[in-house]
């Protein structure tokens, strides 16, 4: 599954990444966030645009599974 | 407090403290305004000597300590940095120069508009054109590079900076300039400034408020969500104006404002462009430099040192009008913005 890194990333990257990536990979990616505002516009963004999302933790950081 | 609620009942405690700050002494529409307030601040540490704009105002204090704060009782407070620093305190001063020509940041911005003066039409116009143009670059891949992590007591300094700023507006040594009549004379109880400060840098801090990232979510992801607060503070100000009796519908005699409505959308056109390449608004970037994003505290030394520079040169305007060299410092201002979007932009030029 394709990995998505906006660590670090001014917004509004984190959304735009992952707004550019799923329209390449539509059936899903990874997404890889480091702080809670991005968490929460990531998964804003996800559910508007129909997308399933679940969220782990990996240390600092967090990944967002977004599904079809 | 969590999604399009509590946004929308942030925006409306904003609206309805903002109204209050003039109650209580500020100059009229300027509840609260980033840019003025960090330019009289500049005034009163001395970074410029234009008589009537010197206080060091506790509204920018309280915010940045407010967003400490509560980032630091959430867990968010992380030391930060090193993104294109120099760019953003560059970006800081041509923002600062955007606003000093209108007379507001984009909080001043929708608050007078809440008030009834129409010229703030001209720069919304003018604030959505230069996010615009800023999002194109956004869709051409602009980006300041990555932060990184920095040592603890790096995003320490800021909040302890302001604390200082604090001190030195109570004990007030000869050396910090207060001004005696205009308005930087006028302003609400230091407690009550503060107060007001740390309730909205808290708030701000938690619903994530942004003037610019409203407009611009909408344009790239259709997502309305920031804009409801921006629109919510429109509303509740200009409810608690006609409440208080201060709502003064026209264009003409605005307090702090001229009618130059050119100008006026040029200005914020600047300021909405370099906003987008900031990654938010001035409100913002002292939201985030008090949870220790120190590439927002760079930038908001570039406000401080751009306010500076804009009464030092006579670039700022005035009820009267925009002076010829703010002008040409706008057209300066505007290749810069050109400059730094396009050879940032990963799509147009390798980097």
């Amino acid at each position: 599954m394709k990995k998505i890194d906006t660590r670090g990333m001014s917004c509004p990257q984190p959304v735009l990444m992952t707004k550019n990536a799923l329209d390449k990979n539509p059936e899903g990616v990874d997404i890889i966030v480091d702080n809670n505002t991005a968490k929460g516009n990531v998964e804003r963004f996800l559910k508007n645009s129909g997308f399933k999302s679940s969220v782990k933790e990996e240390g600092e950081d967090f990944i967002i599974e977004a599904r079809k | 407090m969590e999604g399009k609620k509590g946004i929308i009942i942030t925006g409306g405690i904003i609206g309805i403290i903002s109204v209050l700050l003039v109650y209580f002494g500020n100059p009229a529409n300027m509840g609260f305004c980033i840019a003025c307030f960090l330019r009289d601040i500049a005034g009163g540490i001395g970074l410029h000597r234009a008589g009537v704009v010197q206080y060091i105002r506790p509204e920018i204090i309280g915010l940045v300590l407010g967003a400490f704060l509560i980032s630091f009782k959430n867990k968010e407070f992380e030391a930060k940095g090193g993104s294109s620093p120099f760019t953003r305190f560059m970006l800081g001063i041509v923002v600062m120069i955007g606003a000093l020509i209108f007379l507001g940041c984009p909080l001043r911005m929708v608050l007078r508009l809440g008030g009834g003066d129409l010229n703030a039409l001209f720069g919304i116009a003018g604030f959505i054109a230069g996010i615009f143009v800023g999002v194109q670059f956004l869709n051409k891949g602009f980006n300041l590079k990555r932060n990184y992590k920095m040592p603890k007591l790096e995003g320490y300094v800021f909040p302890a900076v302001s604390v200082g700023w604090l001190i030195l507006l109570v004990a007030a040594p000869a050396f910090i300039f207060f001004s005696a009549e205009g308005p930087g004379s006028m302003a609400a109880p230091v407690l009550i400034s503060l107060g007001a400060g740390l309730i909205v840098g808290a708030l701000a801090q938690k619903t994530r408020l942004c003037m610019v990232g409203g407009t611009r979510d909408m344009i790239l992801f259709r997502d309305k969500y920031l804009l409801l607060g921006f629109i919510s503070i429109i509303v509740f100000s200009f409810i608690g104006n006609l409440i208080f009796g201060f709502f003064n519908l026209g264009f003409e005699g605005q307090p702090i404002a001229h009618t130059d409505g050119l100008w006026n959308f040029l200005g914020m056109s600047l300021v909405g462009w370099g906003s987008v390449l900031l990654g938010g608004c001035p409100l913002r970037q002292l939201i985030l430099s008090g949870e220790g994003n120190t590439d927002s505290v760079v930038s908001v030394m570039g406000l401080l040192v751009g306010a500076g520079i804009a009464h030092n040169f006579g670039l700022a305007a005035s009820p009267a009008g925009v002076p010829l060299n703010g002008k040409i410092a706008a057209i300066i201002c505007f290749v810069f913005l050109g400059a730094v979007s396009y050879f940032n932009s990963s799509d147009l030029v390798k980097n």
